[in-house]
This record gives C-alpha cells, sequence and structure tokens, in this order.
C-alpha cells in the first residue's frame, strides 16, 4: 500500500485529509511547520486515505510515515 | 515668574534640537516602522530604533561616558566584548548541526560564501576607508549581526551603530536579496536538483562535533575563541542532554536579556554627528554589495563542487552559506519549491548554513588578528 513520507523533519502543521477522504497524485495533504516554515506535503498517489498516523503538533522525523493511501 | 519659565525653556532639551538630531528621528521612526508593521528582524530592530530615538533627544546624556544609563550597557556589553559571545552561546544553544555533520562537504560552501567579505575588504579600501574600517564593513557580508558587532567595536567602534544596522537589514531582507541571485546563477534544471537522503547522525558524533570543533578552530586561530567557545559551549549544552535547564537559559532568558542591551547600546551609538556622514551610506552600500558577492561565491561554489560530485548537489544550497541563519536557508528551500515542489531543501540547506557561522567567525577573527 502506498505511504505518504515526511520528507523533511518537523512538527505537523495540519492535517487535511481525513480517512475515507479520496485523494489525487498532487494533492496538498499535510502541512508540515520546520524552522518556522510552512512546508505542505503533496501526494504520490491516487486513491483513499485509510489510515493517519499523525496528528497536528506531532514531531516527525524525515522518513516516518505520515498517512497510508489505499 | 517669567524667570523660572525661562529657565525651563532653556534646560529643556527643546532649544537644543538640531537639524541632525530631526533627522536620526526619522530614521528611528522608520525602523520602528519597519520592525512593528513589517516585523522585519523585530527582536533587534525595536531596541536599535528606540536606543537611536532616545539619544538623540538632547541633554539627556545617556550615552555620556561614566554618567549615562546605555552608555554602562554599551561600556560593559560591547565594549568590553560581553554581549555577542553569550548571544552566541544562546545561538549554540538552539542550532542543529546535525545537517553540516550529515553532509560534511557543505562546510565548503559555508566557506565559499566568505569571499564576499574579501571582495568587499579591497572595494572599501578603493572608497577611501582605512584598513580597520574596511574590515568591519567587509563582514557585513557574512549577515551575521553579533559577529559584526563584535568585530567593529575592535576595529572601527565609531562605525558600529551603522555596519550593526545593515547586517541586521540585509538578514531581514534576505527573501528580497537572494532569489533574483539565485536564479541567476543557476538554471532551471539544476534548481530541480533532489538531493539523496542524509544520513543519520549518531548522538556522539553530535557531541563531539562541539569539542572537536571548538578545538580545532581555537588552535588554528585563536582570536576566534570568544565567540567560538561560546557557541560550542552552547551548543554542547543541547547535544549532551543532560543540562536542559542551561540550555534552557542560554537559549531563552539570557539570549533575550542580552538581546535587549545589545540592541538599546547600537541604537544609542547612533548620534546624528556620527551618524549623519555621506561614508555611512556608503555603508550601506558596500555592506549590499558584500552579501550579494557572498550569495554568488556560495552559488559559484555548490556548482564547482558539482563538477566533482557523482551525487549532484542542488547549487540553491550554496547560497545559504552567509550565516543569517535560519533566513538563507528558508529561502533556499521556498525557491527550490518553487522550481520543483517536491523538492524539500531546507534541512539539506541548514548544512552551509550553520558552516556559513563558523565561516563568518573565522573570517572576522582572521581580519582581528591582522588589523586589530
Amino acid at each position: 500500500m502506498p505511504e505518504l513520507i515526511a520528507p523533511l523533519a518537523g512538527n505537523v502543521w495540519k492535517v487535511l485529509i481525513a480517512v475515507g477522504d479520496k485523494v489525487e497524485m498532487d494533492d496538498e495533504v499535510i502541512i508540515l511547520e520546520a524552522l518556522k516554515m510552512e512546508t505542505p506535503i503533496f501526494c504520490d498517489d491516487d486513491g483513499t486515505i485509510t489510515e493517519i498516523r499523525v496528528k497536528e503538533g506531532d514531531a516527525v522525523n524525515e522518513g516516518d510515515v505520515l498517512a497510508v493511501i489505499g | 515668574m517669567f524667570d523660572i519659565f525661562k529657565d525651563l525653556i532653556y534646560s529643556s532639551g527643546v532649544v537644543s534640537l538640531t537639524g541632525g538630531n530631526l533627522v536620526m528621528w526619522l530614521v528611528a521612526f522608520v525602523l520602528l516602522y519597519l520592525a512593528i508593521k513589517k516585523q522585519y528582524e523585530p527582536l533587534l530592530l525595536l531596541p536599535i530604533a528606540f536606543g537611536i530615538l532616545v539619544v538623540n533627544l538632547p541633554l539627556t546624556f545617556l550615552m555620556e561616558p561614566e554618567h549615562g544609563l546605555i552608555w554602562f550597557f554599551y561600556h560593559y556589553g560591547i565594549e568590553q566584548d560581553i554581549i555577542p559571545p553569550l548571544i552566541f552561546l544562546g545561538l549554540g544553544a538552539m542550532i542543529d548541526f546535525g545537517p553540516l555533520i550529515a553532509n560534511p562537504k557543505t562546510l565548503l560552501l559555508g566557506a565559499g560564501a566568505q569571499a564576499g567579505l574579501y571582495v568587499t575588504f579591497f572595494a572599501a579600501i578603493l572608497f577611501g576607508f582605512d584598513l580597520q574600517e574596511a574590515g568591519s564593513i567587509a563582514i557585513i557580508g557574512g549577515a551575521d549581526g553579533p559577529t559584526t558587532i563584535y568585530l567593529t567595536s575592535k576595529l572601527a567602534p565609531h562605525l558600529l551603530g551603522a555596519t550593526a544596522v545593515s547586517a541586521y537589514a540585509y538578514m531581514a531582507l534576505v527573501p528580497i536579496i537572494q532569489p533574483p541571485i539565485m536564479k541567476l546563477l543557476t538554471t532551471d534544471h539544476e534548481r530541480k536538483i533532489v538531493m539523496s537522503k542524509l544520513r543519520s547522525v549518531s548522538k556522539l558524533q553530535r557531541i563531539c562535533f562541539p569539542i572537536v570543533t571548538a578545538m580545532t578552530i581555537m588552535l588554528v586561530v585563536p582570536p576566534a575563541a570568544p565567540l567560538i567557545s561560546m557557541l560550542m559551549l552552547g551548543n554542547l549544552f543541547k547535544e549532551s542532554g543532560v543540562v536542559e535547564r542551561l540550555t534552557n537559559a542560554a537559549s531563552n532568558e539570557l539570549m533575550n536579556i542580552v538581546t535587549i542591551f545589545l540592541g538599546l547600546s547600537v541604537g544609542a551609538t547612533m548620534t546624528a554627528s556620527t551618524f549623519l556622514n555621506p561614508k555611512v551610506l556608503f555603508i550601506f552600500f558596500l555592506g549590499l554589495f558584500a552579501f550579494v558577492i557572498s550569495t554568488a561565491a556560495g552559488l559559484l561554489m555548490a556548482k564547482f563542487m558539482n563538477l566533482f560530485l557523482k551525487d549532484k548537489i542542488n547549487p540553491l544550497i550554496g547560497a545559504a552559506g552567509v550565516s543569517a541563519v535560519p533566513m538563507a536557508a528558508r529561502c533556499v528551500h521556498k525557491v527550490g519549491s518553487e522550481a520543483n515542489r517536491r523538492n524539500y531543501l531546507l534541512m539539506y540547506a541548514m548544512g552551509p548554513n550553520v558552516a556559513g557561522v563558523i565561516g563568518t567567525v573565522v573570517a572576522a577573527a582572521i581580519l582581528l588578528k591582522n588589523l586589530g
């Protein structure tokens, strides 16, 4: 199952999706905050969100799985 | 009754006001506007602007040697070089050297970006500044406020206000000054380069870094000691993980306290007689020149490195070799994501960015050793 991976370390600023949402390639799904800068994370696949592994305010490391797309 | 009234007028500051004072009020108001409304480096510009305002109110004697309140802040804090190293202690406690340790070749970018300093040093001499003044102006290219203040207070204290304000102004203007140079010197293809994942850095490496760096730099360039020792001590606080209270004190309370005294004192050096001088305009111009050349040198250095590297780096990160942390790294990230929105350069750019801090301190120490 494709996973949405954090491309850089930071804090989760906004989660723009919910489980069950249909997403398409290039959709903006999560915004991370690193060094006081908002960085949007884009979807790499089409599909439906089956799992979100982070919530707003969480600290994530580069490579962490943010969400799973089914 | 009339005499009392006359006395009141003559002992008031109003009759002693000069045209220069009024111009300096204007400068103060502009800086206050930029700090409050535009939020350009407000933590520094706000106290600096207020310092300018109050020192240009006649007969207050706030900067009167041995008497004035702000003179004491200035004398003990800046003339005696206490505050800039304390700021560095706090910076060290905040800076993450991880991206530099993970990718040590970015150290070259931090060093390359110092080229602007040396070019400007000679340019300033051509413009008629003496060697000490030229050194103080050149260091603006590093875009590092505390280092600029540290060096200027030792070499050319009469220029302190101008060099400090221009260093902080260019730090705040990074998002405006750097992108055009970055776009000019890189191709769209280069800006799209996605860099390979940074290797992970162990805790042991993080702890060893400040110790080894402090020892190496101080052995090679001893005049860098006050700034580097404090920077690395702060970093050791942070990375050791055992003195969280000291880390917090250094990076929050102490940093905030000294920032107040630093800003106010720097502003207070800007009296009409020292600041309203054609030389000062040149300082802003040469400072900008230094900053532009440093940015370009960092970019070109990165492109040069790519000639030899199999795993290409994105040349944009070279622009982060100036030490405006983290403004320059943010700017790289933004320009990179405009070219390719899946390009996340922030952490890669932090490598040269923190290397730039070290590079600027070393450059300052070399200038100090040769000119001081």
